[in-house]
């Protein structure tokens, strides 16, 4: 049972600020994962959670008790660095017992914990080797056998598969998994991949230039992204995102893209719903899915040009020249048959999001 | 993947190895050169052309180890029946052997190389103790004014050490430093500690703070997790570090000649001052070089392997 509870946390390396006001309580056996491009803030909370950096302000609490004071030894959290940082002296038997050997255990229960664990982690067969005779996905594994040999309160994990190949590091992610619904520890996880971390987490917390943008299910950060930030970086291939213009039309609300002819139509609700935000500074965020396609005139397809066709395997993204704009849309494979064929497009009203242009949030409209 | 070799790439590696060899040689001369004078009849020591071939003998070495005087008239041939071997060997050479009562007189030789093991060795342990300390230091901690220590560590090195003897000799000798083993050993670890600070650091620098950060994690203190993880990491480092200082310290000339004359002088200034006047004795003074050469020889070579590391340090990236 632990829980962890950052309070209002501000941390500077120097001058620069890497961390503002930083608030969030991690629930009991929840795997939470904080998700940013290098330097967003997240090692750095990670680190100050295991104690290996100091906070400027705030309170760090495990289990209601406040930590921040605390040497990272006093803290009973254990740490998997992207490094794996395993002792290349000792061997694989010897890393993951190294951490009981810090307490008063005796060595034959050393020796039965040390087994139990590998054996979770089927590495049995590799207790006398040194590192360096692993691969990438069995030192990751001995790392991890390290960290919860001894049960901790909690584990941290900093970009732990980020040095595998992209085989691997699909491996690890179901592995990583598993090992957490059968250990069942309060998880803290440290990715700039949006695909690790939405596979992963049970809530995710994006950060950038040091502040939370937004904490969510996996599914609250792709479906409802709080601001433009959320929105570009979550999902692949990235959400189309243009400056938008709305108009009243015969009934209809009329979303013009890039200073395109033609509008593409929206209920008439819209207008009402983004009252205020109609006279320019409105942002239209749409993911390629939500922009449809078909060949044929149909009411409410606006028509355009397909500029590039990159075939991805099961489908295929398209460049649809919509006036000065680039909408990018989703397609079945082969649907365009190539560049400047003339197409009809529609976006999804159900899946389109409005930010305001200035500060980047969401307008919260849902149609 | 075999390699295929062209003519002209087979002709430049002969060249190559033919340029080694050359070189191996050159400096290999000087060291056969003591090593067979060392083995020679005092005659052959000095002979024109060089003797190459001759049958070796012991000799030098007896006369390294004892005290002699010249003999004025011939040995007694009961006397020189019953001395042992190595006895004889001196009477043949017109000298005999100096005794307390039953006791052979020891040369002052075994002294002075035992001085020279002392001080090299305590010096050498101290300066890379001290420099791994340090050099863990300025790795892993913000030091304030870091970069102008490390410069200042650095610029004991900028002059040469003979420059400051003078002053050094007037010191020592008012705080009768002089002639003392902790005299020779201060000025060594002094010699000594900016080079083992740098390289040291540099080594330090080499190794992933990840491996201490993850002992803290686990339960260890810092200084547990130096111990255990960043100690024997360094190992290598630690080993070409101390090859180094120990040939400084061993190979030291000056300073010893300087502030040492007889209780804690050292080999190196302890051995040319036996060439004394008249016919110098080459071969003697051969023997004791001989050996003087072997701790440090043996010492490289049982290092070799970090040693080569340590000099390559900062050029390969593993």
């Amino acid at each position: 049972m632990t829980q962890i509870e950052l309070r209002g946390i501000e941390k500077f390396f120097g001058a620069v600020q890497v961390i503002h006001n930083l608030n969030l309580a991690i629930a009991d056996n929840e795997f939470i994962v904080l998700l940013g491009q290098s330097g967003c803030g997240k090692t750095t909370t990670l680190r100050a959670i295991a104690g290996l950096e100091t906070v400027d302000k705030g309170d760090i609490l495990i289990d209601g008790k406040a930590v921040q004071h605390l040497k990272a030894a006093d803290r009973d959290i254990a740490m998997v660095f992207q490094s794996f940082s395993l002792y290349p002296h000792m061997t694989v038997f010897e890393n993951i017992a190294f951490p009981l050997r810090a307490t008063r255990m005796s060595s034959s229960e050393v020796d039965t914990s040390v087994r139990e664990i590998a054996r979770v982690l089927r590495i049995t067969d590799l207790l006398d080797k040194r590192p360096s005779a692993l691969s990438g996905g069995d030192m990751q594994r001995v790392a991890i056998g390290r960290a919860l040999v001894r049960r901790p309160k909690a584990m941290l994990m900093d970009e732990p598969i980020g040095a595998l190949d992209a085989k691997l590091r699909e491996e690890m992610r179901a592995e990583i998994k598993r090992l957490h619904i059968k250990q069942g520890s309060t998880t803290i996880y440290v990715t700039h991949d949006q695909i690790e971390a939405m596979s992963l987490a049970d809530r995710i917390v994006i950060m950038h230039e040091g502040f939370i943008q937004q904490v969510g299910t996996p599914d609250e950060v792709y479906s409802h992204p709080a601001n433009l930030f959320v929105a570009q970086f979550v999902g692949s291939p990235v959400m189309n995102i243009a400056e938008a213009s709305i108009a009243d039309q015969a009934g209809a609300a009329s979303v013009t893209v890039g200073g395109a002819p033609a509008g593409f139509e929206f209920p008439r609700e819209l207008l009402s719903k983004l009252n205020g935000h109609a006279n320019g500074g409105l942002t239209l965020g749409i993911r390629p899915e939500g922009v449809l396609v078909r060949h044929d005139a149909a009411p409410g397809y606006v028509p355009v040009e397909a500029q590039i066709i990159e075939p991805l395997g099961s489908f295929d993204i398209v460049d649809l020249k919509v006036g000065s704009k680039m909408l990018r849309a989703r397609t079945k494979a082969g649907y365009v048959s190539g560049p400047g064929e003339k197409v009809h497009a529609r976006i999804d009203p159900e899946q389109a999001h409005f930010f305001d242009s200035a500060s980047g949030k969401s307008l919260g409209v849902r149609l | 993947m075999a390699a295929v070799r062209t003519s002209s790439e087979v002709a430049l590696n002969r060249v190559a190895i033919a340029a080694v060899l050359i070189a191996t040689l050159i400096f290999l001369a000087p060291i056969y050169w003591i090593a067979s004078t060392a083995f020679k009849p005092k005659e052959l020591a000095v002979s024109v052309p060089p003797t190459v071939l001759f049958e070796p003998e012991v000799t030098p070495f007896v006369r390294l180890f004892t005290k002699r005087v010249q003999m004025q008239k011939t040995v007694d041939p009961q006397v020189y029946e019953a001395a042992p071997w190595w006895e004889k060997r001196i009477y043949d050479g017109g000298e005999r052997v100096l005794k307390v009562g039953k006791d052979v007189q020891l040369s002052q030789y075994p002294d002075r190389f035992m001085n020279s093991l002392i001080v090299a060795v305590i010096s050498t342990v101290l300066a890379v103790g001290m420099g791994t300390f340090t050099g863990y230091g300025f790795s892993r901690f913000k030091v304030a004014g870091e970069a102008d220590l490390l410069f200042f560590i650095l610029s004991t090195r900028m002059l040469p050490p003979v420059v400051v003897a003078i002053p050094m000799f007037l010191m020592y000798r008012a705080v009768g430093l002089n002639d003392s083993h902790i005299g020779l050993i201060i000025l060594y670890v002094a010699f000594n500690l900016s080079f083992s600070v740098w390289l040291m650091k540099g080594f330090m620098d080499e190794i992933p703070k990840e491996y201490e950060e993850a002992a803290l994690v686990d339960g260890y203190t810092r200084m547990q997790a130096f111990f255990k993880i960043v100690l024997p990491e360094a190992a290598t480092g630690i080993a070409a570090t101390a090859v180094f200082c120990f040939i400084t310290a061993w190979n030291e000339y000056a300073f010893a000649l300087i502030m040492t004359n007889r209780r804690a002088q050292t080999a190196p200034p302890f051995i040319p001052s036996q060439i004394g006047s008249g016919l110098p004795d080459w071969t003697t003074i051969a023997a004791g070089t001989f050996l003087f050469l072997l701790p440090v020889a043996i010492f490289t070579f049982l290092l070799r392997n970090h040693l080569l590391r340590g000099v390559t340090f900062g050029a390969i990236r593993k």
